[in-house]
């Protein structure tokens, strides 16, 4: 018997050495490094791998070849996902040190957890075999069960880690079981002989019951209806800093993977899955909307709106043709810098401790705070998806892409939602702006980077809403690969 | 294909044979004391028989790390093993590769104290 070792590329997968083996050393440096270092300097070493990814990625660009026996693939597709992530991930982190040290609880796992997840979310996008795609997954979720759980003391953070445990296992369950069943109808794991195969010799048993696994076990992940239960509980118990870092991460990673295994494997046999993705993304955006608009906890408020906003990029699936493909590309962007931006303000305005997380706690922000409030509505307008925003281009994108395949239906439900929404996320403003304060809430703690952070992210929103030309040719560029 | 499969059965059926056989074995041949207490269902030396809410040590689960850490390695080491040849250097390296993220596992608990027991 001889085994063929494959040929590697070490470079091809830069990214995922650098976040993995930074991971690792602040383990060690945890461990083992003095009291006095050790709150200071865990968020930089972890901000400065979050970077050397970025550039590397940046380096590898306009790459296209598979690595590791066709397990990876090496394409700006996962590149541009990678770009999502990495900024999710590293904003994340900004928004994070003075939070954690408010609770003390500034460990050095915290980021190493973090690095972790982001390296399975970049195997989530780049997996060029289920078995990579569902490794991923658990390599991104497992940090986050931990992580949505930091708050040991804290009852609704350990209902939160409990419950997304228990229901992602659920997932991860029907994910594998999905994996098998296509395995058992097709006997093979990787995408593009699955794809083969089927346009070939077209769908079977298996195979019909593989996809509709996986669009559940997908679902979970980017909370679709009705697999979204999970999302307001875990959004609101786990700390703040987590809930956002997850809101745009795991989203966005669930994405990448569903997108890539459906318009790489299930292209032929659209179809079957439309129709059930359409009653999907009409409940998602409804429920999510509908039911947003009674919360006043912030956090509950901002997981519903998630949920909406998966309904959203679920509408770009269906449509499945380049501009869909493109709009998900984009609106992901787009979401995770206001998305986290949206968080950054939270954070801030529920001072120490998260005391302050009522919708109400608002109130007099405009006056008191004109900077912190104006940033936040600007994340809030795009969030809503009004021009000059990213939000309402993304919006765009992925509306016409679907008037474009015909899903005319859909794109007026859809728009109807944008329009519920516009309640609840301009309530936000209105409070900020029109309301005095009821009550002197404390100062509201800012350090410079955070600042910038916020500024920037604003600012970027506003750009690349304004200036959408070129992130809508790289996003074009990356979605190539699908043929179609 | 399946016949393949042929010495994982045999492997079940020993393994059956064993278990069942010493059981058996001792059951037929073995002296027989009757007292209340060994006549209790056996439950790894605990009370079988109380609240199910009863609290222990956390550091059994840090134990229960430590194990997993070498249980991967043991789960890895012995298909390696079997394939050391063919692998040549590559396999060397990349099993190198994994241990040491083991070891920094290990390292890890080890250093946040999960060795004392007080």
């Amino acid at each position: 018997m001889s085994i063929d070792i494959p040929t590697i590329c070490l470079t091809n997968i830069g990214p995922l050495i650098t976040l993995s083996v930074a991971g690792l050393l602040l383990l060690l440096f945890d461990a083992f490094s003095g009291k006095a270092m050790k709150k200071a300097h865990f968020h930089q070493f972890s901000l400065v791998a979050v970077v050397i990814a970025l550039l590397q990625t940046v380096w590898l660009w306009n790459r296209q070849t598979t690595d590791f026996s066709r397990m990876i693939y090496v394409d700006n597709f996962s590149f541009f996902f990678n770009v999502i992530f990495l900024l999710g991930t590293g904003i994340s982190i900004i928004l994070s040190v003075h939070y954690l040290e408010n609770y003390r609880k500034n460990y050095g796992e915290y980021y190493a957890l973090m690095l972790f997840a982001a390296v399975g979310m970049i195997l989530m996008a780049a997996g060029g075999n289920l078995v990579i795609i569902f490794l991923g997954v658990e390599i991104l979720s497992i940090p986050i069960y931990i992580l949505s759980g930091l708050f040991r003391e804290d009852l609704k953070s350990n209902e939160a880690a409990l419950k997304y445990l228990l229901l992602g296992a659920f997932s991860s369950a029907f994910l594998l079981f999905g994996i098998a069943m296509l395995y058992g109808g097709t006997g093979t794991f990787y995408l593009a002989d699955l794809a083969a195969f089927i346009k070939k010799s077209g769908m079977n048993g298996f195979t019909y019951v593989g996809m509709g696994l996986l669009i559940v076990g997908f679902g979970f992940k980017v909370s679709m209806a009705p697999f979204h239960m999970w999302t307001p509980d875990v959004y609101e118990g786990a700390p703040t800093s987590i809930t956002a870092f997850m809101s745009v991460g795991t989203k966005a990673a669930a994405f990448a993977a569903f997108l890539r295994v459906f318009l790489e494997v299930f292209p032929t046999v659209r179809m079957e899955w439309d129709l059930l993705l359409w009653v999907a993304a009409v409940a998602t955006m409804t429920v999510g909307n509908v039911t947003a608009l009674a919360q006043t906890n912030i956090k509950r408020m901002l997981a519903y709106s998630s949920i909406a906003h998966a309904g959203y990029i679920l509408v770009g699936l269906i449509a499945g043709n380049q501009l869909g493909a493109t709009g998900i590309l984009y609106y992901l962007l787009a979401y995770t810098i206001m998305n986290l931006g949206a968080f950054g303000v939270v954070i801030a305005v529920a001072r120490k401790k998260d005391n302050y997380l009522n919708i109400y706690d608002y109130a007099g922000l405009g006056f008191q705070y004109p900077g912190l409030a104006a940033v936040m509505s600007v994340f809030l307008f795009s969030l809503v998806g009004m021009p000059p925003t990213a939000g309402f281009l993304g919006k765009f994108y992925l509306f016409s892409a679907a008037v474009e395949a015909g899903y005319i239906w859909l794109v007026i439900i859809a728009v109807i939602n944008s329009l519920i929404s516009v309640y609840y996320y301009l309530r936000i403003t209105v409070i900020m702006y029109m309301q005095p304060a009821e009550a002197d809430l404390g100062p509201v703690a800012m350090t410079p980077v955070v600042n910038a952070t916020l500024i920037i992210s604003a600012l970027a929103v506003l750009l690349i809403g304004i200036f959408p030309g070129s992130i809508f040719q790289l996003a074009m560029n990356s979605v190539k690969i699908f043929g179609s | 294909m399946l016949i393949d499969y042929l010495p994982i059965l045999v492997y079940f059926v020993i393994a059956l044979g064993v278990a069942v056989g010493m059981v058996a074995l001792s059951e037929a041949v073995g002296k027989k004391t009757h007292s209340t207490v060994k006549d209790l269902p056996y439950e790894c030396g605990m009370v079988p028989v109380g609240d199910a809410r009863s609290r222990y040590s956390v550091k059994f689960f840090v134990i229960a790390m430590f194990f997993l850490v070498f249980d991967i390695e043991a789960i890895f080491l012995y298909p390696w093993a079997v394939v050391f040849k063919q692998l040549g250097l590559f396999g060397l390296i990349e099993m190198a590769i994994f241990i040491i993220v083991l070891a920094v596992g290990l390292a890890y608990v080890w250093g946040k104290g999960a060795l004392q027991w007080e």
